[in-house]
């Protein structure tokens, strides 16, 4: 299939092997793609040693700017850095093209589904989604029926988890409607890649990110009550014991709005408050980064001491309002992705633009019977689980491993659903002092609200270890910058952006 | 300012002070050490000077040279080690770094992983090198704040930590070190006490500044200078007016007023050091006199916490309400 497998014009890519997978920067002739010459010239004009020196100096930079995550189940230094890549991803304009208008259609079409699940339930009795696979999934929220969220929008804040093929095409993996996390990363990575490579930027057409905590402020000051007219907006984060604290409190700043823990807050005379050195203030915006169940232990896990006492009432009411609403998580349920191509039929009338990674849901007999007998060469999810828990890779288990998830399906095929092993892409990284392809996927974020903003780029997520496939930053994974390239189109609305960060930057009196 | 974030700050800067005054104690008998027969004796005092001597007694027992920098320094046991400050100073760091300029995160983050570093046993030089450096790392980050983060609420609570944090260890160095040299009254003159008074000054970083002030040195002046100086940033009466200054600033009160128990307090003991002089405070006994101003100071610490810290009961409250939505 790849007739020349190596890159034996560039020195630095001299023993650089495809190894049968699709590359993003490196096509099937050995020679970088048109949209990443640029780089590959720059990267190969670096002096014998160059590259392993900025690797080390980013690396350096991550440690002591605390740009941190927290393993969970590890006692011992607990705080560690998302390593960090210094090749990055490269994604052609027209190609990006695609992805934005496929992810808007994919985030308009579960906001109708979550709406509709929590109201009429049309699509059920429609006969698309059994009943059985709502009531039984993890974020479904009976508390949820009936409530009508702030100018009708469930999900406001999505991250799309995309992977390519060895076929060349891009799939959607899963859909993060809870609280996606990882964007920090992105405007970090960012900055990053201006320190160590100036001079590919200046020679270079990307789009800018790093209007993201502008847009996100504007989605959450959409969603105040008419009758504010300058709202304040606060972010609620579990605590800096969380895995995702640097990021709360990086969004927050960014954002300048103030970073509160449940705590800080308390629910009185139907509104919510934040307790201050000068007395109690109100908050009219939630952006909060708890699960709902622990969101309100009046309303939900009576036992819960990160959340606020009594907030879902004054949610209800329409006195404060929370983003993402509370039950979103219903369509982030990894059973409910199987139906998200016919849920897009349902709702737009149109076939989905980025397809599903093919999925059998054990729940069906007929799958599940497939499954069984083909575990060694499929992918095993759990329906509820993230950060690569509760996943089985059959054609990297052991047949023991493959017997107990044999089991586990059988005693809950609901939770259950398995997908062929797709070949990630690759892009070279930096392994010593020369490049070696790693497997990638791709998390772009979605913002909704008058209208939907896809980011240009997005959380690039590599796996570092030799052939794994497992990008999660808690299994050993990593990062890289991701760089979408502007043309002639796209132009305008990036000038546009930067000029609002400027002016936002200037406001602040920050000089990032 | 959320109450959370405040309590934070203060203590983040109260934490990072603490650093700095151990690392200065311990420099200066370091050096002191030098010209000294009998290097145990002189240890001890040290350990009594944080207030941990009970802790210390259990656990160590004997008060040598290596068991109080240990104790001192890296003993993460120790709430007020060296190690364990600047962890505690950067986990309330950590918690408003929306708050606090990157600037300031990035220098106590770089500072606690210098530290974790020498603790780990790694790119330790000279003992005199590392605490140098302690005290730089805490100017650095004091400037940094001051040059960098606005002169709002949250520096000014920033600041009160800092110069309560500084007042109550001058107190502690001067009783100590009174306490122990007025014991050799009989050596009074001769060189060594020369030398030790001159290390109590320099435990202060006031040896230089006393003597352009008073010039030779006598315990009465030591004590007038640490105690009752308005201008050396180091002397109680000088860190408790900034205090004020900041306490006042906080609740935008005028400095002549008092608007709650802590500023009156505070206020009070402002104008007590103002009126007071130093051979009266000597003769009524200066232990006495430091003591009572340990305990005005903790309540003040008290005060704080009661005041802007503590999370009370919301008094529902319409007319906020009301007012914002019109």
């Amino acid at each position: 299939m790849y007739s020349a497998n190596r890159a034996t014009h560039f020195m630095k890519f001299r023993d650089y092997n495809l190894e049968g997978f699709f590359d993003e920067m490196i096509g099937e002739n050995g020679n970088p793609r048109a949209s990443v010459r640029h780089l590959a010239r720059n990267l190969e004009a670096l002096p014998e040693g160059e590259l392993i020196r900025r690797q080390k100096s980013a690396d350096r930079a991550l440690v002591q700017m605390g740009i941190t995550f927290n393993v969970y189940g590890e006692s011992a230094g607990v705080e560690k850095t998302l390593p960090f890549d210094l090749v990055p991803r490269i994604i052609a304009a027209e190609e990006w093209k695609r992805i934005e208008v496929g992810l808007k259609q994919r985030i308009e079409a579960l906001n109708l589904f979550i709406d509709d699940i929590y109201h009429d339930q049309k699509i059920i009795r429609d006969g698309v989604v059994p009943t059985h696979v709502i009531a039984s999934s993890k974020g479904f929220r009976k508390q949820c029926i009936g409530m009508k969220p702030p100018r009708g929008v469930w999900c406001h804040i999505t991250g799309t988890d995309l992977v390519r093929h060895s076929d060349g095409q891009i799939y959607v993996l899963e859909d993060n409607l809870r609280c996606p996390s990882g964007v920090s990363y992105v405007l970090e990575n960012r900055h990053l890649m201006k320190s160590l490579f100036p001079e590919v930027f200046a020679a270079s057409n990307i789009r800018p990110v790093s209007n993201y905590p502008l847009r996100l402020r504007d989605v959450l000051e959409y969603l105040a009550p008419d009758s504010i007219s300058s709202p304040r907006v606060v972010l609620l984060t579990p605590g800096v014991f969380n895995s995702a604290y640097f990021e709360h409190s990086f969004l927050a700043q960014q954002m300048g709005i103030e970073l509160v823990e449940g705590s800080d807050l308390v629910v009185s005379d139907g509104y919510v408050w934040m307790r201050t050195t000068k007395g109690f203030e109100r908050v009219d915006v939630i952006y909060r980064r708890i699960d709902d169940d622990f969101l309100d232990p009046e309303a939900f896990r009576p036992d819960s001491m990160l959340g606020v006492p009594g907030l879902m009432e004054v949610y209800k009411a329409g006195n404060v309002a929370l983003a993402n609403a509370p039950g979103s998580g219903v369509a982030d349920d990894k059973v409910v992705y199987a139906y998200v191509p016919r849920i897009i039929k349902y709702y737009a009338d149109e076939e989905p633009i980025l397809p599903n990674v093919p999925t059998y849901i054990c729940d069906e007999a007929k799958d599940l019977a497939y499954v069984l007998t083909n575990l060694s060469e499929l992918v095993v999810k759990a329906a509820n689980e993230s950060g690569g828990y509760g996943m089985l890779i059959g054609p990297h288990s052991t047949k023991e491993q493959c017997a107990d998830f044999a089991k586990r399906i059988k005693a809950d095929p609901r939770n259950y659903i398995a997908q062929p092993t797709l070949a990630l892409s690759r892009v070279p990284t930096v392994v010593a002092d020369h490049l070696e392809g790693r497997h990638v996927d791709l998390r772009p974020y979605i913002l909704c609200g008058r209208d939907i903003f896809v980011m240009p780029g997005g959380l690039t997520r590599v796996a570092l270890k030799k052939g794994s496939l497992v990008v999660n930053s808690s299994q050993g994974g990593g990062s890289k910058d991701t760089w979408v390239l502007a043309d002639d189109t796209t132009k305008d609305a990036d000038i546009h952006a930067r000029e609002a960060t400027m002016s936002q930057a200037q406001s602040l009196g920050a000089d990032a | 300012m959320l109450s959370r974030v405040a309590e934070s700050i203060y203590w983040m800067s109260r934490y990072v002070e603490r650093a700095e005054n151990v690392a200065r104690f311990i420099g200066v008998n370091l050096t002191l050490m030098l010209d000294s027969s009998d290097r145990d004796q002189q240890w001890r005092p040290l350990v009594n000077t944080t207030g941990d001597h009970a802790d210390f007694e259990k656990r160590y027992k004997v008060a040598t040279e290596e068991n109080v920098l240990l104790f001192l320094t890296f003993d993460r046991n120790n709430p007020n080690s060296i190690i364990s400050c600047l962890r505690a100073a950067r986990e309330n760091a950590r918690s408003v770094r929306e708050i606090i300029s990157s600037e300031m995160w990035l220098q106590l983050n770089t500072f606690y992983l210098k530290v974790n570093d020498a603790a780990t046993g790694a790119g330790m030089d000279s003992a005199h090198d590392f605490y140098t450096d302690v005290k730089l790392s805490s100017h650095l980050f004091t400037g940094i704040t001051d040059a960098t983060m606005t002169h709002g609420e949250g520096w000014h609570f920033c600041r009160l930590g800092r110069k309560l944090e500084r007042a109550d260890k001058t107190s502690r160095i001067l009783d100590v070190k009174y306490f122990i040299l007025l014991r050799s009254v009989a050596d009074i003159g001769t060189p060594l006490d020369d030398t030790q008074w001159a290390a109590v000054l320099r435990s202060a970083s006031a040896f230089e500044m006393y003597r352009k002030r008073h010039g030779s040195i006598s315990p009465k002046g030591i004590v007038q200078f640490l105690l009752l100086d308005s201008e050396f940033p180091r002397a109680i009466r000088f860190c408790l007016n900034a205090a004020n200054d900041s306490l006042h600033a906080i609740s935008g009160t005028p400095l002549d007023k008092a608007t709650n128990t802590v500023e009156e307090l505070l206020s009070g003991l402002c104008s007590g050091l103002a009126s007071a002089g130093v051979d009266e405070v000597i003769n009524a006994g200066l232990h006495e006199y430091l003591d009572n101003l340990q305990d005005q100071m903790n309540l003040v610490g008290t005060g704080i916490f009661e005041t802007f810290f503590a999370k009370r009961v919301r008094e529902p409250d319409k007319k906020t309400a009301t007012d914002r939505t019109q």
